[in-house]
């Protein structure tokens, strides 16, 4: 079975600017994948060369197989990408543009499939609407549904929720994790890192054009990122010299100590007690996609 | 093929739907431009034996609105979309870059045609033409529109801002197509501006759809015929190199 996602040695320059430096990646079929990178890191550029937007300089990509420049066609039928930017035809009703859509890939009676799409972006009632009269959240929709008009296996999604309510976010996200149910491959790029932890399988993280991580979401927040326990000790207290040079980020008198295990709390309880720390307050902060970024980046 | 034909469905609403300014528009600034000058030299000027100066301004003024509409209709259709963003719509599916090419370029022929179509039948109520070759009429009128819908399609591509279209507007089309014989006879003028006027391949256009309506031109039809063929086949061939290259469409 051929991967969804197949990008060997992808390079791309514009002028100085090295925006994707030898990437490889495979994605396989039914994964929800994550990509993420801060601005600049060649997130765009990755899903352009993969939608034939942009040509790599060097390096070949395939969608389940199908090479995006040799054999087009087939790539760019398989493949629905919601882009980043907000972008509408102003000239076109919601369903117009949904079956101008359709017609660019080759499908002539697409109503039932249209009709679908629409109840599940709730979209129905604005689909005699012209582009121009929706709200941001509401062209986004469109967005999506333009992107899967054709039905395509392997869907990406370009920050698909920047700047989008929580109450769409959350229909968005229900409405995809389905799609990647019934057997869609996701590839999502965000910069809302919750979302990423809570959906994506996998995580590749991008920096400078090249990717610094590649792993399942689990070992990166496993491998990075491990409880921490955040301490208030009572005023005029120290901490023991044991746990001093462990403990960090005095903030507002909190103090945070991090644990490669939750069997650690006890001895640490323990040096507190045996100093004759008062503590104030205690919590355990599970590991975040947050934390994992901001390492690997500094490490990258 | 689907691809294509929707797109050149696309390509003809998106005029459609704004035809007040796309079709009526350019009729009525057509209409006037007949009425001052015919008011002005109907009575002065005599280019054709026994054909009067209003009737011979006519194909010349028809012809000019299906050039300059052609080439409106992809150039501003394909500026917008870059500048607006949504040109991935037709860059993301499986479309060829000849059938890009071929529906961009038809939809300026039929936005050129209906827009020729009512000069043509808004100025019958005042003149009375012959109608010698309709053969030669079509086939100058689609070759105009193929020219102007391919130059559009150039220049859709090759413009980063609006101003830059303009620019190619204002100092290329507009001149070739004033300076082509819309209003004189190239014999009117002086020997040096009507070598001049040989270069310009408008003129050829002009002079052969005109051959159709009195059977009368400046050079043989034929030679017309040829000249606006190969200007054709040119900007094809050039068009479609653009294209496959991705040249400012693709990165």
């Amino acid at each position: 079975m051929h991967p969804a996602i197949r990008i060997e040695g992808v390079t791309k320059r514009f002028g100085d600017l090295l925006a994707l430096g030898g990437v490889d990646l495979e994605v396989a079929q039914g994964e929800f994948f994550g990509l993420l990178g801060p601005n600049g890191a060649g997130k765009t550029t990755l899903i352009s060369a993969l939608a034939g937007l942009v040509r790599p300089d060097v390096g070949r990509l395939a969608v389940m197989g199908h090479d995006v420049v040799a054999d087009y066609r087939a790539a760019r039928r398989l493949l629905g990408v919601v882009p980043q930017e907000l972008v509408f035809d102003p000239f076109f009703s919601v369903r117009e543009a949904l079956r101008i859509q359709s017609g660019y890939f080759g499908i002539r009676d697409n109503e039932a499939w249209i009709d679908e799409i629409l109840e599940n972006l709730d979209l129905v009632d604005k689909a005699g609407t012209n582009m121009r009269q929706l709200s941001g959240g509401m062209k986004r929709r469109v967005l999506v549904a333009q992107a899967l008009v054709h039905r395509p296996p392997v869907i990406v999604l370009d920050e698909p929720t920047a700047g989008v309510d929580v109450e769409l976010r959350q229909a968005l996200w229900a409405f995809i994790r389905r799609l990647n149910r019934d057997g869609h491959t996701i590839v999502l790029t965000t910069h809302y890192l919750e979302e990423a932890e809570s959906l994506c399988g996998r995580i590749a993280m991008l920096k400078q054009g090249r990717i610094v991580a590649l792993d399942t979401t689990a070992n990166l927040l496993r491998r990075f990122s491990g409880h921490t326990l955040r301490l208030r000790l009572a005023p005029g207290t120290e901490p023991p010299e044991s746990l001093r040079a462990r403990l960090s980020g005095a903030v507002g008198g909190e103090q945070a100590l991090a644990l490669d295990n939750c069997e650690q709390i006890e001895s640490v309880l323990a040096d507190l007690r045996e100093a004759g720390c008062r503590l104030v307050d205690i919590e355990i902060g599970k590991p975040d996609l947050e934390e994992v970024f901001v390492r690997v980046m500094e490490r990258g | 093929m689907e691809g294509f034909r929707t797109l050149f469905y696309k390509e003809v609403l998106r005029f459609w739907k704004v035809g007040f300014q796309t079709v009526a528009a350019p009729v009525l600034t057509s209409l006037l431009f007949l009425l001052i000058f015919s008011h002005v030299l109907e009575r002065h000027v005599q280019v054709y034996e026994g054909v009067s100066y209003t009737s011979f301004l006519v194909p010349g003024l028809v012809m000019m609105s299906v050039l300059q509409n052609a080439f409106a209709n992809s150039s501003s259709s394909l500026i917008q979309s870059k500048v607006t963003g949504n040109i991935v719509f037709v860059l993301l599916p499986p479309i060829s870059y000849r059938e890009f090419f071929a529906a961009y370029v038809l939809a300026s022929i039929v936005r050129g045609g209906v827009v020729g179509l009512g000069v043509l039948g808004m100025t019958l109520w005042f003149v009375d033409l012959d109608w010698r070759g309709p053969l030669w009429i079509l086939g100058f009128a689609v070759l105009g529109g193929g020219i102007m819908g391919a130059l559009g399609v150039i220049a859709g591509i090759w413009s980063d801002k609006f101003d830059q279209l303009a620019a190619f507007q204002n100092f290329i089309i507009m001149p070739l197509t004033f300076l082509s014989g819309v209003f004189y006879s190239i014999h009117s003028l002086p020997p040096f501006w009507q070598q001049v006027s040989h270069f310009n391949p408008v003129f050829y256009l002009i002079d052969g759809f005109r051959y159709g309506f009195f059977g009368t031109s400046d050079v043989p039809p034929l030679t017309s015929l040829a000249v606006a063929a190969g200007c054709l086949a040119a900007l094809t061939l050039f068009t479609l190199w653009l294209l496959r290259i991705g040249y400012k469409l693709r990165a």
